[in-house]
């Protein structure tokens, strides 16, 4: 199976500390990979280099076979990567449904549209509802509610709610539960393996261990700027991971990479 | 760690009969006083529209029909008109976590290229204003340019170019200001704003609503802002800069665009007030409209526009510059000394500003 998105050699230099050293990344269509690493390891480099924000020095990156090379975060939106931030990157004063189309609004057709460049509000709050609706995200009284009245939970689901419905090849979570307490993060892990069911691949960045293990097909070691290894986690436990990732512990020599 | 593993999420067992749905939408409990919040969080002009309302209605019974008159109430109008154009302007930038003092220096060298193009230079009087018109825009666009791509604060910008702009003013126009009467005789196009027309006088021409074609063009501004604020991406990208630009920057949102094309057309709505400005005292002086930066920011405030960005309305600050106007006249009528007007309008400011901070508190 070919990966949706792969990345070799990837190299970034801040001045002169390495943050990315020669990094290869996989992603396969339909899984959710996550990718773990110290404080410090250069993972956040590694999606930043993915999701546009970073260029790498050197190395390529391919989506589907098709060598890409993002200069923002909006080119690679363009190209189907959704990015789902830790600060969730949301207006607060402004609805959901301005949220969910920020930077991406749909005006009227016709002449309201194209002349008095009208927006389009009824489809976008319809299409906003459609995709809450979706992923679960029931019982929304009013969509035009402004997102600062929402819960931690609820923003973080809208935040990810954005991402699925525009993310059309790959959708990447940043600590989607980090902010969260026990419960809204449960709702929010089972939000993310409703977003794998309709078959977009995730990439989540996560440093808790139990949900780490919970959701991923397939864990991303990283360590020292770049991927240690690929493991399992049926294969392995947490504390092996965090041996992995802390040096603690020879990686495993047989990659699963792909 | 270790014993963690393989047994997966115990200590989640406690969240195992939570509710199933992610995230429920529903309007928790609230009293009136939650209500009024959030009617005022939704609706931020409504503050300053019940303030005038209630203004309106106490000079109303003090002064009878002596300030509850067509002729009276529709010179507050006139009065308010350049304040609430430049307000417009003022509240654009403020929505965007910005402030612009160099509004009434924009508004008056443009109003000094209008004549001075128009008089030094001979040039066609309608050209001389797009002249004016064009040169308030680009000052506009240097401000935003500075803030954008610098990286420099607002306050500072405008700061600066008050000063300059000012000075270049009075450079340019040799501090000489260009007589009514000649603006008559030759360019009466430059006083058009000016133009008074009546609606219900008496059979002399006395009372009755006074309009001036400034105060029609205060009213289309506002409507046509209010559109393009709430019924366009540009509005809404203009909130979503003010509110948090790097969310903005991350949703896709043009952020430096936005804010170079805020500030030019602030500029621009300037230099019309600058055009009103000729119209409204009849000459072009270079000495004019030196109160309009405060008296922009008062009206704004008190419109309910957070300083903060991403709050409030271009009603808003209509509402805001038309008590100051109601407070003005009231008060005159009354006889009552000037410095009470100025004494209720700082009242007022830190009101708004203290609903403002009210109205945020709103987050569940």
């Amino acid at each position: 199976m070919e990966p949706i998105l792969q990345a070799r050699n990837l190299v970034k230099r801040y001045g002169r500390v390495v943050a990315l050293d020669h990094c290869d990344f996989d992603l396969m269509p339909g899984e959710i990979l996550a990718v773990i690493g110290d404080n410090g390891a250069g993972k956040s480099t590694l999606i930043k280099a993915i999701s546009g924000a970073v260029i790498p020095d050197d190395g390529h990156i391919r989506l589907e076979g098709e060598k890409v090379s993002f200069r923002s975060p909006i080119e690679a939106r363009e190209a189907g990567i959704e990015t789902v931030y830790q600060t969730l990157a949301m207006s607060p004063a402004l609805s959901i449904a301005d949220n969910m189309f920020m930077g991406r609004e749909l005006r009227k057709p016709g002449i309201m549209g194209q002349v008095f460049r009208q927006l389009d509000r009824a489809a976008m709050e319809k299409f906003a509802r459609d995709k809450l609706n979706e992923l679960g995200l029931l019982t929304i009284q009013n969509i035009r509610q402004p997102v600062e009245t929402l819960s931690g939970g609820q923003r973080q689901g809208v935040a990810v709610a954005r991402a699925a419905a525009f993310g059309s090849k790959v959708v990447i979570l940043d600590e989607p539960t980090a902010a969260l307490g026990v419960k809204e993060s449960r709702k929010v892990l089972e939000l993310i393996l409703d977003v794998r069911a309709r078959g977009i691949p995730i990439i989540l960045i996560s440093h808790n261990m139990p949900h780490v293990f919970e959701v991923a097909d397939r864990i991303h070691v990283h360590r020292l700027g770049r991927r240690l290894c690929v493991i399992n986690p049926a294969d392995y436990s947490m504390s092996d991971a965090v041996a992995f990732m802390t040096g603690a512990k020879e990686p495993p020599h047989i990659d699963q990479a792909a | 760690m270790s014993d963690a593993s393989g047994r997966g999420s115990d200590y989640e067992q406690a969240a195992a009969g939570a509710q199933k749905t992610v995230a429920q939408f529903d309007d928790h409990e609230r009293g009136w006083v939650g209500y009024i919040q959030h009617l005022l969080h939704t609706t931020p002009a409504l503050v300053p529209l019940i303030v005038l309302m209630i203004s309106i209605t106490v000079f109303g019974i003090l002064l009878g029909t002596r300030f509850f008159s067509p002729f009276a109430l529709t010179l507050i109008l006139q009065q308010v008109a350049i304040v609430g154009i430049v307000a417009s302007a003022q509240t654009l930038v403020i929505l965007t976590a910005g402030i612009d003092l160099s509004v009434g220096a924009i508004a008056v060298l443009s109003s000094v290229i209008m004549g001075q193009f128009t008089f030094r230079y001979g040039l066609p009087v309608e050209l001389a204003i797009l002249c004016g018109l064009a040169c308030g825009t680009a000052i506009g666009a240097l401000n935003g340019f500075l803030v954008a791509f610098m990286k420099l604060p607002p306050f500072i910008v405008t700061l600066g170019m008050w000063q300059i702009v000012l000075a270049a003013n009075f450079l340019y126009s040799a501090n000489e200001t260009i007589r009514s009467q000649d603006i008559e005789a030759t360019a009466p196009l430059l006083q058009f704003l000016g133009t008074t027309f009546k609606i219900g006088a008496d059979a002399d021409g006395r009372g009755g609503a006074t309009f001036t074609f400034a105060v029609v063009f205060m009213v289309l501004l506002v409507v046509l802002l209010t559109y393009i604020l709430r019924h366009t991406a540009w509005g809404r990208h203009v909130y979503a800069v003010g509110d948090d630009p790097d969310a903005a920057e991350l949703s896709g949102v043009n952020v430096k665009g936005t804010l170079v094309s805020v500030y030019a057309v602030a500029g621009l709505i300037c230099a019309f007030a600058g055009w009103a400005m000729i119209g409204r005292i009849g000459s072009v002086s270079p000495t004019s409209g030196q109160l309009l930066n405060i008296e922009s920011i008062t009206a704004v405030v008190i419109g309910g526009i957070s300083l903060f960005g991403g709050r409030g309305s271009i009603l808003g600050a209509l509402f805001g510059a038309l008590i100051v106007g109601v407070f003005t006249l009231g008060l005159r009528l009354m006889n009552a000394d000037a410095q009470w007007t100025y004494l209720l309008i700082g009242v007022l400011i830190i009101g708004a500003v203290a609903v403002d901070q009210w109205i945020r508190k709103v987050a569940a």
